[in-house]
């Protein structure tokens, strides 16, 4: 801003300015508000306790809020949100795991539908509640137990219900490797809830 | 009915519960599906595991924190 006596007519033209960027803001602040359940339920499934959870969400907003004017207008806020979100869940430092590769997958993706087939037989698989054979506690640790890298992809597709393309974003990683992480999340997910449900 | 049209259409199943495959791909599958219940089966399993996983793992805000995260927002703008 110059130092130089501005003529009357520009301040008034500045104070609009602020006022009308300030009214911006206010609307980001308030879509963004209405986002915050949404983005909860998928920083739940990130981490591992609620009080993570409820602080991840809050650093987030801290920062979504500061830095606002980064966001484009008509673009997907709630993919914004998730990328701060997802950078500063890394930023946390998570503990490094084993190599996902290295985990012993064999199994196909009727894997669970087989070993569901096996117990309560065939037919019982045209029953909706099939699935309540596994515990929503079992879901819940099953997602815990995925390694990050797929866990991030399957809690991004599956819960939040974004698109491949949009889950790249948010990860900052090719719309290739979330299909692969996508594909061999879930069926670790489901060979766990096999494993710890049926067995 | 083959084995092999089984194994291919398991592979299809993610992609077309995704949407992502190309018409071609869900010609095949649906082709496969219309004569197989064994895979039809499967699917429609899939399908209500996706929607099992994706409501029990959908954990409600807790009530506190929208307060929390409106103490957040810059200065009103009446305050400025």
């Amino acid at each position: 801003m110059s130092e130089s006596g501005a003529a009357e007519p520009e301040e008034d033209d500045a104070g609009r300015r602020i006022a009308s960027e300030a009214r911006e803001r206010v609307r980001f602040e308030e879509e963004a508000l209405e986002l915050a359940d949404q983005v909860y339920r998928v920083a739940r499934r990130m981490v591992g306790t609620r009080e993570e959870a409820e602080e991840l969400v809050q650093d987030t907003y801290a920062r979504a809020f500061r830095s606002w004017r980064s966001f484009t207008p008509g673009t997907n806020m709630r993919a914004w949100l998730l990328r701060i979100l997802t950078n500063l869940n890394t930023d946390r430092g998570r503990k490094i795991q084993r190599t996902p590769d290295s985990q012993p997958l064999e199994e196909s993706d009727y894997y669970l539908a087989n070993r569901l087939a096996a117990v309560e037989g065939e037919q019982a698989l045209e029953q909706e509640q099939v699935v309540e054979r596994l515990s929503q506690g079992g879901v819940v640790t099953a997602l815990a137990d995925l390694p990050h890298d797929f866990r991030d992809v399957v809690v991004l597709v599956d819960l939040g219900e974004f698109s491949y393309a949009e889950a790249a974003q948010i990860l900052d990683i090719p719309i290739g490797t979330v299909m692969s992480r996508l594909h061999r999340g879930r069926r670790i997910l489901k060979q766990t809830l096999a494993e710890e449900t049926l067995s | 009915m083959s084995d092999a049209d089984c194994e291919k259409c398991e592979q299809l199943l993610q992609g077309y519960l995704d949407r992502d495959l190309t018409d071609a791909e869900v010609a095949v599958a649906e082709g496969h599906l219309n004569a197989c219940d064994y895979c039809k089966r499967r699917y429609r399993f899939e399908a209500h595991l996706r929607r099992y996983i994706r409501t029990s793992a959908s954990e409600r805000m807790p009530a506190g924190l929208m307060a929390k995260l409106a103490e957040l927002r810059g200065p009103t703008v009446e305050g400025l």
